[in-house]
């Protein structure tokens, strides 16, 4: 135990500025999964898998030289297809099947693909540099790597460009319109198969974009991500589904309230208050929701 | 009883007493699959008969290796010293010590997971779905985590349990553990089997088809959902308890809170046998022990690859499992009536 934080209040400022910056991130990976889960009613547990993989694109672009800026670009383009390849082999036959299935089927994915990553990429925890240098705030007493602002500006970027996308293009329109009512989309002559084609693509897209903003940031490594995937869904359900700046800002929540579990509990309790909050998160809203269950009758 | 189920459990029992003296080789694999049967057998009981699909049957399971060990230990020597480095190299158990030890440990491996899941059952079991899943996923892990940070058990560099004492023959050390995972498994086989006969196991049922339903009719569905999670958790403490002793060393992620191996493979365990059968867990984990050791050994590195893709074809084309396949093709088998009209029917209907 550490009570630092209460003692200097720099580290306090140091802390939830690293959240905030962190929890855009987050917000990013739990929007795709927002997206999937309204539209196709589907929980990715392969969510944090597909967003170390996207990392490790971003991280080989600059083994061969590249900057890892550009990963930005390249690695939804490729996960986009991947995500397309997913769905066309596995999610499209438990879409409409229980949910532990599709659970379970994406738990398959995920152990698979950590283990291909460990097998390809090796157990080392890697990152890429981006050689952008830091900033200091407040008479030096406050470090703020420029990765980190960059990461969030990107993530906001786009963000904002699929919230447009969604309600522009036809596209945007009918992955809506499905959401709302599948049956009645398939009627009004909605291609509903390719919808969720594409809505899996996107959010693979999606996490693509945020994995190789991680690799720039911070660090990657094969088995990190389930944690990912529970982060994203602890987002979605205090957030609600279809509730974007809801997601933004319980997003940046969970990012504070990482960064002061880890000054205060220490590193290594990191990941575990993660999963401690979501056990306590789910028990509180059962609790709410049994409350509420009462009042009706 | 009839006549044909005498037949077939005195057969397994005699086929299980005498298996170690059979194959000598296998008899530690053996003994884990005794374990993973229980293991699969109890997940059962709360995933495939209440229709609560838990990923977090493993927090039992590993809070029950760390108490056998840590009783076990702790009994005779200070706990703290043993796990700080090779402490087992200069406290060494007398063969009483050990199995008071071990015969204690057991106990409260037991008993401590059954209150646990007692106490946090309202809070966990109120959740429906794949919410339940996902807590209790959570639950799993995090309970990995911390353990990783708790210096007296180890913490991240795990922790040694006490060595088989010597007490004569080298083969001593397999047998013990295999007929105390076999008579486990009896007890479990046993215990479940009475369950499955009582009204408990239709009330499981209801809760499984219809929650909201079961309750309207008068049934306290929290209360029996509770039991019936605390009884899985009996039996996963127990068999973690002889897991730590068989395996002989505990890490807080690899061994005892492994949710991402041990908590998946009792949930596929079941799923390719048959959930909601009593013989299909059993059947689900010789079939998997067969192909994962098979694996393990042939295939060495790429084991986890054909883990994943073995969980995902199992899911998506077996959700059914091995039971539910042969109950389709032999209804008559399973005490089903079936009329023949009604069934030419429903295939030309298909």
């Amino acid at each position: 135990m550490d009570f630092m934080v209460f003692q200097y209040p720099m580290i306090t400022v140091q802390a939830c500025l690293d959240g905030v910056l962190l929890g855009i991130l987050f917000a990013l990976i739990a929007y795709g999964m927002a997206l999937q889960w309204g539209v196709m009613n589907i929980i990715n547990i392969a969510q944090g898998d597909l967003v170390i993989l996207g990392g490790y694109i971003a991280y080989f672009m600059y083994l061969y030289g590249i900057h890892p800026a550009w990963g930005v670009i390249v690695a939804p383009v490729i996960m986009y297809f991947l995500g397309v390849l997913i769905y066309k082999l596995v999610i499209n036959k438990v879409v409409d099947r229980d949910l532990f299935i599709s659970i379970l089927a994406t738990f398959g994915i995920s152990i698979l693909f950590m283990q291909l990553m460990n097998f390809a990429f090796g157990a080392d925890v890697v990152l890429a540099n981006s050689d952008y240098g830091t900033t200091m705030l407040f008479n030096n007493n406050v470090v703020l790597p420029n990765s980190k602002l960059f990461s969030a500006f990107i993530s906001i970027l786009f963000a904002i460009c699929l919230v447009i996308y969604m309600k522009k293009s036809k596209l945007g329109r009918a992955i809506r319109a499905t959401a709302q009512n599948a049956r009645a989309a398939k009627i009004l002559g909605v291609d509903t198969e390719k919808v969720y084609a594409a809505t899996f693509g996107i959010n693979a897209a999606l996490c693509g974009v945020a994995g190789a903003l991680i690799s720039i940031t911070f660090t990657i490594h094969p088995y990190m991500g389930l944690p990912y995937t529970i982060r994203s869904f602890m987002i979605v359900i205090v957030a609600g589904l279809g509730n974007l700046p809801g997601v933004a800002m319980s997003g940046m929540g969970l990012g504070v309230f990482e960064e002061f579990a880890d000054y205060i509990l220490g590193t290594e309790f990191r990941i575990g208050s993660v999963f401690l909050l979501l056990v306590l998160i789910l028990v509180y809203r059962r609790f709410k929701l049994s409350r509420k269950r009462e009042y009706l009758k | 009883m009839n006549k044909n189920n005498l037949i077939l459990y005195s057969g397994i029992l005699i086929f299980g007493l005498i298996a170690p003296f059979l194959f000598p080789a296998f008899k530690v694999q053996l003994s884990i699959l005794c374990v993973l049967i229980v293991l699969a057998t109890t997940w059962n009981i709360q995933g495939g008969e209440m229709g609560y699909n838990s990923f977090g049957n493993i927090l039992f399971y590993g809070l029950g290796m760390y108490l056998c060990a840590s009783v076990q230990v702790g009994m005779f020597f200070p706990l703290a010293e043993w796990t700080e480095s090779g402490g087992e190299k200069t406290f060494v158990h007398t063969p009483a010590q050990f199995f008071q030890g071990m015969a204690v440990g057991l106990v409260v491996a037991a008993i401590v997971p059954t209150i646990i899941a007692g106490l946090i059952g309202y809070s966990i079991l109120g959740l429906r779905g794949h919410y339940f899943a996902i807590c209790t996923l959570g639950l799993g892990v995090a309970a990995g985590e911390i353990s990783g940070g708790i210096e007296i058990i180890g913490a991240g560099q795990g922790f040694t349990t006490p060595p088989f004492p010597d007490v004569g023959s080298l083969e001593a050390r397999g047998e013990f553990f295999y007929f105390l995972s076999f008579f486990t498994l009896i007890l479990t086989f046993i215990a479940v089997r009475s369950i499955y006969s009582t009204r408990f196991k239709l009330i499981l049922n209801a809760i499984r088809d219809n929650e909201d339903k079961a309750e309207a009719m008068g049934i306290e569905t929290m209360k029996y959902k509770i039991i019936g999670w605390m009884i899985s958790a009996f039996f996963c403490g127990l068999a973690g308890g002889i897991m730590g002793g068989l395996v002989g060393y505990i890490d807080s992620t690899d061994v005892a809170f492994d949710g991402r191996e041990m908590g998946v493979f009792m949930v596929l365990m079941a799923i390719l046998g048959g959930k909601g059968t009593l013989w299909g867990p059993i059947i689900g984990a010789t079939i998997f022990h067969i192909f994962k050791e098979g694996f393990w050994t042939f295939f060495l590195g790429w084991q986890y690859v054909a883990l994943g893709v073995l969980i995902v074809v199992i899911v998506i084309y077996f959700p059914e499992g091995i039971m539910g396949w042969l109950r389709e093709k032999y209804p008559e088998r399973f005490g089903e009536v079936v009329d023949e009209k009604d069934r030419k029917a429903q295939v030309e209907l298909k």
